[in-house]
């Protein structure tokens, strides 16, 4: 069994053999290591445990009880952020839901097309291509930004719902880890036979390659969609009318028109909170299908 | 299709794949798959990048001189460069990048390791629970983080403070000048510990047992296991989950715009990016917010290679 040990890491060990250290850490090794993850732990949760609490404060006790200390006015607060505007804060999570959703969906797609074309086939330029796109990682999106939105702004669409779905659908990375996983899970006898069955390429794509890398699209699918949600300056500057914008977006002018007033301060941790909550749901149903070994091992190709 | 049409590749020139039939019309499949990809690849990212260099050597001169002079858009070849390089304002946003990074990305990706190893270790309890609520922060986005450690910063909304009140000391400024730096940086603490181990940590996990199996039998103990054989062998994760921390932070900007309005410290330019914004939006100035843009990518790309070339080196060089 030796054999498989790495050779750089096993004499190293071996000079050092230390029994008696050993049998104390052993002991005292896994009390410690789940004291310190439950500190993570609590350390992750605060946060989201004081903006719950917080939510349920009305404006005077938020700035004159224990912070973690419920308040009364939890309906009052949600009452008035339903208000707010015509209840525009709903319409900022639609739209959210929008971009992360059809955005994330169109860029799944387009990444899984162009990473079969580049792991599937042999052609002139195919190097090349991977080049751009592999420098396309590196290259810092949000300085991005601004040039895009002159040039739609040139051609009329900057401020429609457009000019935030439009970008985020090219994703060097997404294109690369795609081309890992078609590497790994197509095998080249399947899409050889289904050629001389006579199947068409697109056939060949939608009914044998998607279904093939379901898996790992479903990881390029949902790490976009954080992206996408979590976006911040590409809305903040393609958009002008507030009824287009994303949750994120929205709150951020919350804060900035409240910053001398702090009535607004329970609409801005009410918004958080309601709009934290199902993010943090939807993370925790959808985790299982989250194949963070195939990101891991993109990673490392 | 393929059928129809045979045309081996003969077998000397490439030996070790399959053969292939394929009709020359195939030639064009790929570039259909990839088309789409391509398309927006242009319109989006390299358009833009063009678009931003040929900016950035334009700007407005005073045509005609006197007061009849008017301003006329021309090529003014590096005036934008002198001006961004030479701009105290964009410089010092870019120190202040660096401080933070250089608090964010070690804290980070420290972390991120430790808790890594810690899930990795044997006979761990409430694992499953530590994980998940770890990356749980993963999920709310950088200007609701901001929000909520903001609220958590506010001297008049702080539990901290609140416990400080009632002790009778005075409110701490979470905002001050160097204390604004490791709030920020907590926030990226917060939000990127989780993502960051899931990675180191599925990494762990693909390493096969029997390393360990003989590691113990040698007389290792779980500490020297996880500094001498777990480290080594994940580093290349590591590696690539530090660029993905460099490239995120240099590129800084929703944090602190969301927690301006909290606090006086963070001035309108406090990092490149709102600098660019500013000359951009507010002033008119798109020339030299392209040429600060094109020097922020530049800073940025070379930065970031020069990182991966050195951890590569040492993480995947001495192997052989």
């Amino acid at each position: 069994m030796s054999t498989l040990s790495p050779p750089r890491a096993q004499p190293s060990i071996r000079s050092r053999p230390t029994p008696a250290r050993r049998a104390s850490a052993s002991r005292s090794g896994p009390r410690l290591a789940s004291t310190v993850l439950l500190l993570g732990a609590l350390y992750c949760l605060i946060p989201v445990a004081w903006v719950v609490i917080a939510s349920s404060k009305s404006p005077r006790e938020l700035f004159t009880t224990f912070s973690f200390a419920p308040g009364s006015g939890l309906f009052d607060n949600l009452a008035a952020l339903n208000a707010y505007a015509g209840g525009q804060f709903w319409q900022w999570g639609l739209n959210s839901l929008l971009y992360a959703g059809v955005g994330a969906l169109a860029s799944t797609l387009v990444s899984a097309m162009a990473g079969y074309a580049l792991a599937k086939f042999r052609f002139k330029g195919r190097d090349l291509l991977f080049a751009v796109i592999l420098a396309g990682v590196l290259v810092p999106g949000i300085v991005l930004a601004v040039p895009q939105y002159l040039l739609l702004a040139s051609v009329g669409i900057a401020g429609s719902y457009w000019s935030v779905l439009l970008p985020v659908i090219i994703n060097p990375f997404g294109i690369f880890l795609c081309r890992v996983f078609a590497t790994a899970a197509v095998p080249d006898d399947t899409i050889e036979a289904a050629r001389l069955d006579g199947a068409s390429e697109f056939r060949i794509f939608g009914a044998i390659v998607l279904p093939m890398m379901s898996q790992g699209l479903v990881t390029v699918f949902l790490l976009q969609f954080v992206g996408i949600w979590n976006n911040f300056l590409l809305p903040f500057i393609m958009l002008s009318d507030q009824d287009k914008y994303p949750v994120t977006l929205g709150l951020y002018t919350f804060l900035s028109k409240g910053a001398g007033d702090s009535d607004l301060y329970p609409l801005v941790i009410m918004g958080s909170a309601v709009s934290v909550i199902p993010l943090i749901i939807l993370l925790l149903v959808l985790q299982r299908f989250w194949r963070a070994d195939l990101l891991a091992g993109g990673l490392k190709g | 299709m393929s059928a129809t049409v045979v045309a081996p590749p003969s077998r000397t020139e490439r030996p070790t794949p399959p053969p292939r039939r394929r009709s020359r019309r195939n030639a064009f499949v790929p570039w259909m798959f990839a088309a789409p990809a391509i398309v927006f690849l242009v319109v989006f990212l390299i358009i833009p990048i063009g678009y931003s260099i040929y900016l950035s050597f334009r700007g407005f001169r005073i045509d005609g001189g006197g007061a009849f002079g008017r301003r006329v858009e021309t090529w003014i070849g590096f005036d934008n460069y002198v001006a961004a390089l030479t701009d105290t304002e964009f410089l010092a946003g870019l120190g202040r990048v660096l401080v933070y990074g250089s608090i964010a990305i070690p804290s980070v990706l420290g972390l991120a390791l430790l808790f890594a190893l810690l899930l990795d270790t044997p006979r761990v309890r409430a694992r499953g629970f530590a994980r998940t609520a770890i990356f749980i922060p993963y999920a709310v986005p950088g200007v609701i983080a901001s929000l909520l450690w903001g609220f958590l910063y506010l001297p008049s909304t702080s539990p901290v403070n609140f416990l400080a009140r009632q002790l009778g000391a005075g409110p701490l400024d979470f905002f001050g000048e160097p204390a604004l730096y490791f709030s920020l940086a907590n926030i990226a603490l917060w939000s990127g510990v989780g993502f960051n181990m899931i990675i180191i940590y599925t990494s762990l996990k693909a390493i096969p047992s029997e390393i360990y199996e003989a590691a113990r039998i040698d007389g290792a103990n779980e500490l020297q296991i996880a500094l001498r054989i777990k480290v080594p062998l994940v580093a290349p994760a590591l590696v690539l989950t530090g660029l993905f921390s460099v490239l995120g932070t240099l590129q800084l900007y929703s944090e602190p715009a969301t927690l301006r309005p909290m606090t006086t410290t963070i001035s309108s330019t406090w990092v490149p990016l709102m600098k660019i914004y500013q000359e951009a939006f507010m002033n008119d100035n798109l020339g030299g917010a392209a040429a600060a843009s094109v020097v922020l990518a530049i800073g940025i790309l070379v930065f970031s290679l020069v990182l991966l070339r050195f951890f590569q080196r040492r993480t995947f060089g001495d192997n052989s």
